[in-house]
């Protein structure tokens, strides 16, 4: 206090005093543009920018190329002649053994997977996980850690039970058998998602509801629900990329006409006869890398959206 | 400590709490408690955290199973039943309003969960609106609302409901200071208003005296006095309740009664305090280590004192809060406060002549810490 009022009567009474107080800094502190931090920054940030982008130009690139052009052997050269030939026949037209529809059928044979899998395992994991954080019955603890242990085993060891398990149930080689994998596959980590995403709203949200007489699934509903959304956009993302790129249960669990995408895509890719058509290949590549890419770039908007909307405390 | 006795003058009980335990595992919070609340009563639940007030609470309005014992509502036995069915409305200390849905939303929830007919919900909705001034908000989400106006939102959904008994859960406790004396003032007018019965939980005394037609205040699970504001302001039952209630905090002087001149007094470091006035329940048995308890208003500083006993003490640092100044003085090897007018003034170092008002003062047991 002292000090304060010392200084300020100083201040006013001595201009020589003022005058060398006030010529310090003031403000802002100026920053370099160019300094050596931010050249690093940037730096590193674009190589590595660069060499993630670099074989997704290659392929754009080659995939809008004809064979002639390709065998010049300029795999960075923009294409002199731009042609969709590729692109038409990567979806249409390549041969996978005796089929000879393109990835077309691979693309709907995945809709078909993709669709109830992710529906059906974000639906029931969503309901376990609300029933574990919110209405703790007698082992529920248990339930959750049996759970938690499923994420953690290797896939490779239950495949040969699951043949056996889908034969007995007349449903190996189906879509329907497939769709059964994976919802139950997806469950222990969905299950964990959700689980840890209801047990972070507000306890008294439930006791609110409970008091206003709602039951299990009113609550589920009308309250965790409609609060849910971010959580919900990222179950769907880690399921629609999971499944649409899995390969290893596509190949075990299905059969040549009803195979997913990827799995087609490698036998058009890994095909021996004839020409290697590097044009085609790429296409059919980006034709199948295309659905996950897109729900990134939907969904993360949606996703912001989610969290804006969800903000319960202000 | 001591049970508290149930209260059989009064024949209609709102709320009566018989024998509850609660236990989680090897952990007991409340141990064989009872409470009976009357019909229209402003009950407060007093406690620091931890002591189990909100739990007692929360186990009234059917949220947490109790181990043992009975809960009833308006003489009705609800151990069993679910908190839809119990006749009440809990307004939490985080409002808990649900994000998505207006305000309307919010109060018509529980009553469209129960099917009840439109109009009926409109009306309910008018009144508890005009009764909180909520009417313009309406139509706003709670994300557009600001504290004191969620927190009234919060209040009318338990409005909306017409129930017997309000359940507060800290519900100021969110609030900045002036916001939370302005929502006591209101909380106490709609208890004058609407004439139900509340309980109220905090672990703010200024609530709690200024709220409670009784208060019952807890520690580790066991009511340790319920009485009304004055009572436990004035004639606390145990050093705890004394220490707890009040602020500044009530000076306590350790020492022992002797015998002296034909009178029993009170013995601190070689200074002697006359015991004359003191109300006590019991025979004063010189011997008897005890705690001295005066509040800081119950001192008389030298002008004041009118021929009755008084003390030497030097003051030691004075603190100014507006409309009182309390002086914090030495006495006898203790440390006292004492609370003068905000105009009195008073230098480090002074002499200044102390004398305790005994018939407000406390006499505790030094063992077993009870009232004597």
């Amino acid at each position: 206090m002292a000090d304060v009022s010392t200084l300020n009567t100083a201040a006013i009474g001595n201009d020589a005093a003022r005058n060398r107080l006030s010529a310090g800094p003031r403000g802002k502190k100026p920053k370099k543009t160019l300094s050596r931090r931010n050249i690093m920054l940037y730096g590193i940030l674009g190589l590595a920018a660069l060499y993630y982008l670099l074989p997704l130009y290659v392929m754009v690139v080659t995939s809008l190329k004809g064979m002639p052009e390709i065998r010049l052997g300029n795999i960075f050269s923009p294409p002199v002649e731009i042609t969709f030939e590729p692109w038409v026949k990567a979806w249409a037209q390549a041969c996978t053994g005796l089929n000879c529809d393109g990835l077309s059928r691979g693309f709907w044979n995945s809709v078909q997977i993709m669709v109830p899998s992710v529906i059906v395992s974000i639906f029931v994991a969503s309901v376990s996980g609300y029933s574990l954080a919110n209405w703790r019955f007698k082992g529920s603890e248990l339930f959750f850690s049996i759970l938690i242990i499923g994420a953690f085993i290797p896939y490779q060891v239950m495949i040969y039970p699951i043949v056996i398990i889908l034969r007995e149930m007349g449903v190996y080689g189906t879509l329907t058998g497939l769709i059964i994998v994976h919802t139950i596959f997806g469950m222990p980590i969905l299950t964990l998602l959700f689980r840890n995403y209801f047990a972070s709203l507000p306890e008294e949200l439930f006791k609110a509801a409970r008091i206003d007489g709602a039951g299990f699934w009113q609550i589920y509903g009308r309250i965790m629900l409609p609060m849910s959304l971010p959580i919900f956009v990222v179950a769907m993302i880690l399921q629609v990329t999971g499944i649409w790129n899995d390969f290893l249960f596509g190949v075990v669990f299905t059969r040549p006409d009803t195979y997913p995408m990827t799995v087609q895509l490698n036998n058009i890719v890994n095909s021996v006869q004839g020409v290697k058509e590097y044009n085609v290949n790429m296409a059919a590549t980006l034709l199948t890398g295309a659905v996950p890419l897109i729900v990134y770039f939907v969904s993360g908007r949606l996703f912001v959206r989610g969290i804006a909307a969800g903000a319960v405390k202000g | 400590m001591n049970v508290v006795p149930i209260n059989t003058t009064r024949a209609s009980h709102s709320v009566s709490v018989r024998d509850l335990t609660l236990s989680f595992g090897s952990l007991t919070v409340l141990g064989n408690l009872n409470l009976d609340i009357h019909d229209g009563e402003f009950l407060v639940l007093l406690g620091s955290s931890g002591c189990g007030k909100s739990t007692l609470l929360n186990c009234i309005a059917g949220l947490l199973e109790p181990t043992e014992g009975q809960i009833f509502i308006k003489d009705k036995n609800v151990t069993w039943e679910e908190p839809k069915d119990r006749g009440i409305g809990m307004v939490f200390q985080s409002y808990a309003l649900y994000p998505q849905m207006t305000v309307e939303g919010n109060l018509s929830f529980g009553l469209k969960v129960a099917g009840m007919a439109k109009e009926e919900i409109a009306k309910r909705i008018a009144r508890a609106a005009e009764i909180l001034q909520i009417e313009p908000l309406l139509q706003r989400k709670p994300a557009a609302l600001s504290g004191g106006q969620r927190q009234r939102v919060a209040i009318g959904r338990a409005l909306v409901r017409d129930v017997d008994v309000f359940l507060f859960d800290e519900p100021l406790s969110n609030l900045d200071a002036k916001l939370r004396s302005e929502l006591r003032v209101e909380i106490k007018r709609l208890h004058q208003q609407l004439k139900n019965t509340m309980i109220y939980v905090t672990h703010d005394q200024i609530e709690a005296l200024t709220l409670a037609d009784r208060i019952a205040i807890m520690k580790s699970g066991v009511i340790q006095q319920l009485a009304d504001p004055i009572t436990i302001y004035n004639r606390p039952n145990n050093l705890f309740v004394a220490g707890f209630i009040g602020s500044p905090s009530m000076n306590f002087l350790r020492g022992e009664l002797v015998e002296e001149g034909g009178r029993t007094v009170f013995r601190t470091n070689n200074v002697s305090f006359s015991l004359e006035g003191y109300e006590t329940s019991e025979p004063l048995i010189a011997g008897r280590k005890v705690v001295l308890g005066v509040r800081p208003e119950h001192i008389k500083v030298d002008g004041d004192l009118a021929g009755e006993e008084a003390h030497e003490a030097v003051v030691d640092i004075e603190e100014p809060m507006g409309a009182d100044n309390l002086i914090w003085l030495k006495l006898a090897g203790h440390t006292i406060s004492v609370r003068v007018g905000g105009a009195r003034r008073y230098a480090i170092g002074a002499q200044v002549r102390l004398g305790f008002d005994m018939t407000m003062a406390s006499l505790f047991d030094a063992g077993t810490e009870e009232r004597i």
